[in-house]
């Protein structure tokens, strides 16, 4: 074998420019596909680590049909003490979850004494929330960054409300809510902080602590529209998922339906639709890699094998099996796909180096001045590796197979 | 036990719907370590027939035994693998690997075809190389040496396996007079000291000359067999 891979090296020093370009158009695919990868890779982590640990969570659960109607930020659907006993049982008992935040969601007046607006809000407990979605505290623009959050009679309010209405940190304000029954109350609020907007539902909510919330909706006892789930490993989400959804299915109302919803932040988040377009564009140019590798490694075996065809007749005369002449020609287009990947490789590390060492930075929706900081797992290396050599492989086997099964005394007519 | 027995061999080619007669109901043998030519004009099926007990190209009907075998119904693997055991072959144009030096052409068949040790692979060279003449120009590449060189190199080639016979197909038509003339006397010195047979083809009258049994061909069939002591069968 390394003396088949000394004669197809030494072929390819042969015809060093063909070699050299058709190597530099694979390293070129390579470059571009790894890049790609890292860089979107590297945007969609950050943008799933933004919307997952300061807003939505990993995943979260709700009473039946309370997703339905989301965007009414119904009362009548939270879960009750019973219910929400249950999912705190269920929850203590998986291994994989971090941490867990109860939520009231509710839509409120918000009035300055001077103008009067509508809002959503977020009620929390800000122990459990800041364990649960760590970076929401990143998101206060204006306001101290405490420990806590917020504390009882305190308000993070969102940018779009703030400047609308002229709104400051240290200013009252005044929250005018329903409740399920249809009463009406009112309590005044205390602006702790100002709450960045970020994409997708919740993203430009404000904030209370859920005790306040209760007092301003009359809630005796326990009522809670959803609870985010934080998982200690994002990777463990699919696994957990399916388990949890099988365990909440399995509760079920007098009537048999069940009592509980689950949903992955892919559901909740539109962002994931933006994700899935990355992955297809990543699949897309992954097409493009491979029609180029074959197109280029097939065009050049084909020429090599026209223009050795006397060679070929000669070796065949002297006795080389076919199987041997056809090794000679695979293994020239596989060192072709090894050096090209190989070069197109390294400079993809260096380059992914050099990105996160000058810390070129982007914007996103209402976010700006992310960091792009590119990385590529090994196992994404090692997938295109082995994809580009192994279409290199693929495309010398016809021209290949034809110089093997190529007749000796054809060949050794032709000039 | 002769070497090359040839009963009624025929050869036909199709074209499109056109068939060629190349070879026409030849007979002959030949008995090892012989020094043997077939000649004749262009189109005699010298070549042809070279081809078919090289085992290049089987033949369409009769009989043809080479080194005790029929090679009329061997596939393409077993007469590659018949080729690399028995037959070392010279081509007019030399034929070298361009890519291989000088040592490593001949070194070719042992390590790519019988898979020789590496030790006795290099002796084995060596002393060919030695014997053609071309001891001191094994670093070198085909494209550095001259034209009679590259076939010395090529006679080393086709000897390095202990081919039970070398076809050379005009081993001399690129090479001026005096070089021709030295081949031809390799070709004889490698015959005497191998017993190596030696079947070639060739329209110069001087390399005629030197073949110890040559045969005449004309439109594929044997016109007459001549031995160097003149004695001739029509």
């Amino acid at each position: 074998m390394l003396n088949i891979i000394k004669i197809a090296a030494r072929n390819l020093r042969r015809y060093l420019r063909r070699t050299i370009l058709t190597s530099s158009l694979i390293t070129l695919g390579v470059v571009a596909v790894l890049l790609f990868i890292s860089v979107t890779g590297s945007f969609k982590s950050m943008m799933v680590g933004q919307i997952t640990d300061s807003m939505i969570g990993h995943l979260q659960i709700h009473r039946k049909g309370y997703m339905a109607s989301i965007d009414n930020l119904p009362l009548n659907r939270n879960l009750n003490q019973q219910q929400v006993a249950k999912v705190k049982e269920v929850l203590s008992g998986v291994d994989a979850v971090e941490s867990y935040s109860m939520r009231i969601k509710l839509g409120a007046m918000f009035s300055n004494f001077t103008e009067t607006t509508n809002i959503r809000l977020n009620t929390v407990i800000p122990e459990q929330e800041i364990k649960t979605v760590p970076l929401l505290s990143d998101r206060i623009v204006e306001g101290q960054k405490k420990d806590i959050l917020l504390q009882k009679g305190e308000i993070l309010i969102p940018e779009l409300i703030a400047k609308g209405m002229k709104v400051k940190v240290g200013d009252s304000v005044v929250l005018v809510a329903n409740n399920k029954d249809g009463s009406v109350n009112g309590k005044t609020f205390l602006v702790s902080g100002v709450l960045e907007g970020i994409s997708g539902p919740g993203g430009r909510d404000g904030v209370i602590h859920l005790d306040d919330a209760k007092e301003l909706l009359r809630i005796d006892g326990v009522e809670i529209s959803e609870i985010a789930v934080r998982l200690k490993n994002i990777g463990d989400l699919p696994r957990v998922f399916s388990s949890l959804k099988g365990e909440f299915a399995s509760f079920t109302n007098k009537k048999g339906n069940p009592v509980f919803e689950v949903h992955t932040w892919k559901d909740l988040s539109p962002f994931y639709n933006i994700a899935q377009m990355i992955d297809l564009m990543t699949l897309f140019i992954k097409i493009m890699l491979v029609a180029i590798v074959l197109v280029s490694i097939m065009n050049v075996m084909i020429m090599a094998v026209y223009e050795r065809i006397n060679e070929i007749g000669t070796i065949s005369a002297i006795g080389t099996l076919p199987g041997k002449i056809m090794a000679l020609f695979v293994t020239e287009g596989f060192l072709l796909g090894v050096l090209g990947t190989v070069v197109g490789t390294v400079i993809s590390l260096i380059s992914i180096a050099v990105i996160n060492a000058v810390g070129l930075t982007f914007n996103f929706g209402r976010q700006s001045n992310l960091v792009l900081a590119p990385t590529i797992g090994a196992g994404d290396v090692i997938t295109i590796v082995l994809i580009v050599i192994g279409i290199a492989v693929a495309a010398s086997l016809q021209p290949a197979y034809k110089a093997a099964r190529m007749d000796p005394t054809t060949a050794l007519r032709h000039v | 036990m002769s070497l090359v027995t040839a009963d009624n061999l025929e050869k036909t080619y199709r074209i499109g719907d056109i068939s060629v007669k190349a070879i026409r109901g030849v007979n002959f043998t030949i008995e090892p370590a012989s020094f043997v030519s077939f000649v004749g004009p262009s189109g005699s099926g010298k070549s042809t027939l070279l081809n078919m007990i090289g085992c290049l190209d089987p033949p369409t009907s009769g009989s043809l035994q080479v080194a005790g075998q029929d090679i009329a119904g061997m596939d393409r693997k077993q007469a590659a693998h018949f080729r690399g055991k028995h037959i070392g072959f010279v081509f007019q144009d030399f034929n070298l690997i361009p890519v291989l030096t000088v040592f490593e052409n001949v070194e070719y068949p042992l390590l790519m075809v019988q898979n020789w040790p590496s030790k006795e692979r290099k002796k084995r060279v060596n002393n060919l190389l030695d014997a053609v003449g071309m001891g001191d120009q094994g670093d070198k590449y085909p494209s550095q040496i001259s034209g009679g060189q590259k076939q010395r190199v090529a006679v080393a080639r086709a000897l390095v396996t202990n081919a039970k016979m070398v076809l050379a197909d005009e081993p001399t038509a690129n090479l001026d007079g005096e070089t021709a003339n030295r081949i031809i006397n390799l070709m004889k010195k490698m015959r005497d000291e191998f017993d190596t047979t030696f079947i070639f083809s060739t329209h110069d009258p001087k390399v005629m000359q030197s073949a110890e049994i040559m045969f005449t061909l004309e439109d594929g069939k044997l016109l007459q067999r001549q031995n160097d002591n003149g004695g001739i069968n029509a």
